[in-house]
Order: C-alpha cells, then sequence, then structure tokens
C-alpha cells in the first residue's frame, strides 16, 4: 500500500513539488516564523538609536569589505566570552539591523562590543595597516579606505524607514549632508564605535 | 524564553511540533510492514530497463528503520527535558541566561567563587606588593594580553602612537597608583594643531628647535627662530620653559629620547601643525577595580624589575 503512494508522488512532479514544499517548510514554520511575533526580538532594548548617517555609511562598507567573513558580532552567553567582550548579546540590540552582522565564524575576535573599547585614531591606523600597531595581526590592511565617501545615505535610509527603522524626514534630508566631506574610513570608524554601546558595557 | 506576543504562537509550535512528529511515526510505522521477497517470487516495480532489468520492491532494512524510530524517541524526551515545546520549562527549568539558576550565571557563579577570593587577596595589597607577587604577575600579563596588547604591544613595548609600557618614561607618571588611576578613567591627550598660527615655516622651525632639545641634527638657524617661536605660541605653558613637559597634564617631556610618534623632522612637523589626541580608553566599568589592581601592578613591574 504504501509502496503505490510512493509511486503515485515520484510519478507526479507537481505533487512532488507541493509536498517537498510542505515538508521542508516545518522548520521554519516552527523556529522562524514565531520570532516575528516575539516581543525580545522585535522590541529594541533599551536606549538603542538607529544608526546615524555616518555609522549607516560605514555599516555599508562593513559590509563591501566582507568584515563578517571574519569577525562575528554575537556574544554568547558563556564566561569565556563575556570576560573578553563584554556582556552577552541580546535579541533587542539588533532590530534596526537590516541584515544583522552577526556572522558565523571568527578568524578575527567578535565586534559587537568593540565600540568605544580603542580609541578613533587606534582603528585608522589599524584598519589602514593592522601590523602597525598588532604585529601579529593576519588582518587584511584596507588602505583604499581613506578616499572619499560614495554613497546616497538619503536613499538608504529611506529604504530602511520602510522595513521598520524610525528615521524622521528630518535625518533623512540632511543625512547626505552629514556625511558631506567625510572618508570610508571616518564611517567605519563611527559605525564601530557605536557597536554594542546600548547596552551598558558591565559584567 | 518565550514571550510571544498572544498565546497563540505557544500553540502554533505545539500543534506544528506534534503534528510533524507524529507524521514521522505514521510514515515509518506504515512502511514497516511488508516481507522481505525471495529471489524469483518478488513483486516487482513497473518499471524495467534495459530490456530486462527490474527493480525489487522489497521493505527497508529494519536496523535503518530502528534509527529513525531512535530519532524520535530522542526528540520526545528532549522536549520534555529541555524547554522548546511551546513555552514549556523542561524538566529542569534549563534556561542559557536567563536568571539565576541559568547555565550562564551558575558558570558565573562557580568562576567567582573560585577566583573572586585570589582577586580579592591581592586588591587588599599594596600596589607595590602585588607587583612583586610572581603569581600576581603572571595573572596581569594574562590579562594584559588579553586586553591591553591590541595597543601596548603584546611585549608591552608600544607602537607609534601607543606608549612603550616598559621604558620607565610616562606621560603621566609613573607611580603606581598614577599607573591604576590611568586605566580606570583613561586619558585624553590634547596637542593641539599649531599649523595655523605659525605656518608651515613655522613648523619646521620649531620642529628643528625641539629636535635640538634631545641633541638631535638640526638648522641652529632655525632652532633659534623656533625657540622664540615655542614661547610666542605657548609651547611652554604645556612643556615647560625647558621643554621637560608636565606629567599632570601629560604634556610630554620634549628633551628625552623618547618619542611617542616619532623624530623624524617630518614627523614632528605634522605633530606640532596638525596637533595629537592620544586617547587612552576608561577600563573601570568594563574591568572593575580588582582586574584593573592587577593590571596596574603588573605595568608597574614592567619598569621596576
Amino acid at each position: 500500500m504504501a509502496q503505490s503512494k510512493h509511486e503515485f508522488i515520484e510519478k507526479r512532479v507537481g505533487w512532488m513539488i507541493v509536498l517537498t514544499l510542505l515538508t521542508v517548510s516545518v522548520g521554519g514554520l516552527v523556529e522562524i516564523v514565531p520570532l516575528f511575533f516575539q516581543k525580545s526580538t522585535t522590541t529594541p532594548v533599551e536606549g538603542l538609536k538607529p544608526y546615524d548617517a555616518l555609522q549607516l555609511a560605514g555599516r555599508d562598507v562593513y559590509v563591501r569589505e566582507g568584515c563578517y567573513n571574519c569577525h562575528s558580532q554575537m556574544i554568547r552567553p558563556f564566561r569565556a566570552e563575556t570576560e573578553r567582550y563584554g556582556h552577552y548579546s541580546v535579541a533587542g540590540e539588533f532590530v534596526y539591523d537590516h541584515p544583522f552582522q552577526w556572522g558565523s565564524k571568527r578568524t578575527g575576535p567578535d565586534l559587537h562590543r568593540v565600540g568605544g573599547r580603542y580609541s578613533d585614531e587606534w582603528h585608522r591606523v589599524h584598519l589602514l595597516n593592522p601590523r602597525d600597531v598588532v604585529p601579529e595581526s593576519n588582518m587584511p590592511a584596507f588602505p583604499w579606505l581613506d578616499r572619499p565617501l560614495d554613497t546616497d545615505i538619503g536613499a538608504r535610509m529611506q529604504a530602511l524607514r520602510k522595513v521598520g527603522v524610525p528615521y524622521s524626514d528630518e535625518q533623512i534630508t540632511a543625512a547626505n549632508d552629514a556625511i558631506n566631506g567625510k572618508s570610508e574610513l571616518d564611517a567605519v570608524v563611527a559605525y564601530l564605535q557605536g557597536l554594542g554601546t546600548a547596552l551598558k558595557r558591565v559584567q | 524564553m518565550a514571550d510571544f506576543v498572544s498565546g497563540f504562537w505557544n500553540m502554533w509550535v505545539m500543534v506544528l511540533v506534534a503534528l510533524s512528529l507524529l507524521f514521522c511515526v505514521f510514515v515509518l510505522a506504515s512502511n514497516m510492514k511488508g516481507e522481505k521477497n525471495e529471489a524469483g517470487e518478488a513483486e516487482l516495480h513497473g518499471h524495467v530497463w534495459d530490456e530486462t532489468l527490474c527493480e525489487y520492491n522489497n521493505p527497508l532494512p529494519r536496523w535503518w528503520m530502528y534509527l529513525f524510530w531512535i530519532t524520535i524517541f530522542f526528540a520526545v524526551a528532549y522536549m520534555i527535558v529541555f524547554p522548546g515545546f511551546g513555552n514549556t520549562k523542561g524538566l529542569f527549568g534549563w534556561s542559557s541566561a536567563h536568571g539565576e539558576h541559568s547555565q550562564y550565571a551558575r558558570e558565573m557563579k562557580a568562576a567567582e567563587e573560585k577566583y573572586g577570593p585570589i582577586f580579592a587577596k591581592y586588591q587588599s595589597q599594596d600596589l607595590m606588593a602585588v607587583a612583586a607577587d610572581p603569581e600576581a604577575k603572571a595573572m596581569g600579563q594574562r590579562m594584559f594580553l588579553t586586553y591591553c596588547a591590541q595597543c601596548h604591544g603584546s611585549d608591552a613595548k608600544g607602537a607609534k602612537g601607543f606608549p612603550n609600557l616598559t621604558d620607565n618614561d610616562w606621560l603621566y607618571g609613573g607611580a603606581p597608583d598614577t599607573i591604576k588611576a590611568s586605566i580606570l578613567d583613561g586619558r585624553q591627550g590634547m596637542m593641539p594643531p599649531f599649523g595655523p598660527a605659525v605656518g608651515a615655516e613655522g613648523a619646521k622651525d620649531l620642529a628643528n628647535y625641539v629636535r635640538s632639545l634631545s641633541g638631535l641634527t638640526h638648522d641652529s638657524a632655525r632652532a633659534q627662530k623656533g625657540s622664540e617661536l615655542f614661547v610666542q605660541n605657548g609651547c611652554v605653558g604645556c612643556h615647560g620653559m625647558d621643554g621637560t613637559g608636565n606629567q599632570a597634564i601629560g604634556a610630554p617631556n620634549l628633551t628625552d629620547k623618547t618619542w611617542l610618534y616619532g623624530s623624524s623632522e617630518a614627523t614632528v612637523i605634522e605633530t606640532v601643525s596638525n596637533g595629537r589626541q592620544g586617547k587612552m580608553p576608561a577600563w573601570k566599568d568594563f574591568l572593575g577595580d580588582a582586574k584593573v589592581h592587577l593590571l596596574a601592578a603588573y605595568v608597574y613591574s614592567l619598569s621596576n624589575k
């Protein structure tokens, strides 16, 4: 009996597609969809602000350069991580991240609470040539970042507003002026210095 | 942690999990039936390939089916022991990071019980005494490599713009308590830019004068002009009449052989023209007094062996 059902599915590709989709969607329906309706994943933590224009531009550079390939932004609740990086990450810190930069691999250290940890000057030197400050570093140098930003950040903020980031009209109109004359390096540093600072950095 | 906007989502998870498990049970059970066919009397699938090639319709191997049954039992047991089936808490109320009995809280508590007394012991001691203790120094070094080496280097010898901590030359002073204060509250250097005030030529004159202070090669005519600019532009306010600096405000001594940003004429011109804003971040909130105490002792020991 079972064999005949098997044969039925194997010989009708339309049914095969529908039943396969049904089967593989169960995992997502159970594990992903309910998170859209969970307060801790949709409510920003207290003090969380959307990225300002310069930080957002820096975030785009961060994504463009593929920083997430080597740096995670996800501190797990283990002592070994919180001793080194600070308070573990919570979902409410990422509600304005589209997409979030959690990453899945740490060739370099986690960056979720790198904000305020080093000076701006350190970041500038380190991004242009990491070996200047950390001789043992195997991070690539990014010498080309010291060039003017070339992006319509207002348009990007408008797009983010459509997916729920609360930018005001004034912020969006002022955005392109706010990044005028800034370099990509300035933007990345501004982005990094803001990371993970919403939650108080206490253990 | 399940904090859904409505209880519906708990039911949603429960129903889908239960249904998919039941479906797996149904598929497995319905495929357990059927005897193995012997060659010759076998039931065949309808397909024929290459004129004579047919396929027996045998049931799946039993041992393989039992592995599937085991996964189903495992899933049920897991849902009973751990949270996951809707908003159930699981048998032991396990949680990764929520509440005082979470795995994270227990890990932190165990560490506090183990290491807390060691930190407390050193915290109550004088920094000089801690700096002389080999165990404390080893702890300090481990923390230095985690928190400080990124700027000051794993050998603590610093880099351009980031002070060498081993040379007993100090911007803000090298007394144990001063070092501890530097780590706790951070430091903000503020050499203002003098480019607009003195111009390119003036900056070069000043650079030659500053280089002359520590006996480096210089153009003495320019150094002479520079010495006047040094007074006129208020450099003496921070670096002193004789250029030996002022540790109370972190103004470096210009007469010694230590150069934070480099001693070449070009670098000194850059420093004079654009200023420097060296920054040591504050570590009080992140590390706390006990760890900073050990770090300060370690840093002190580097210059006072």
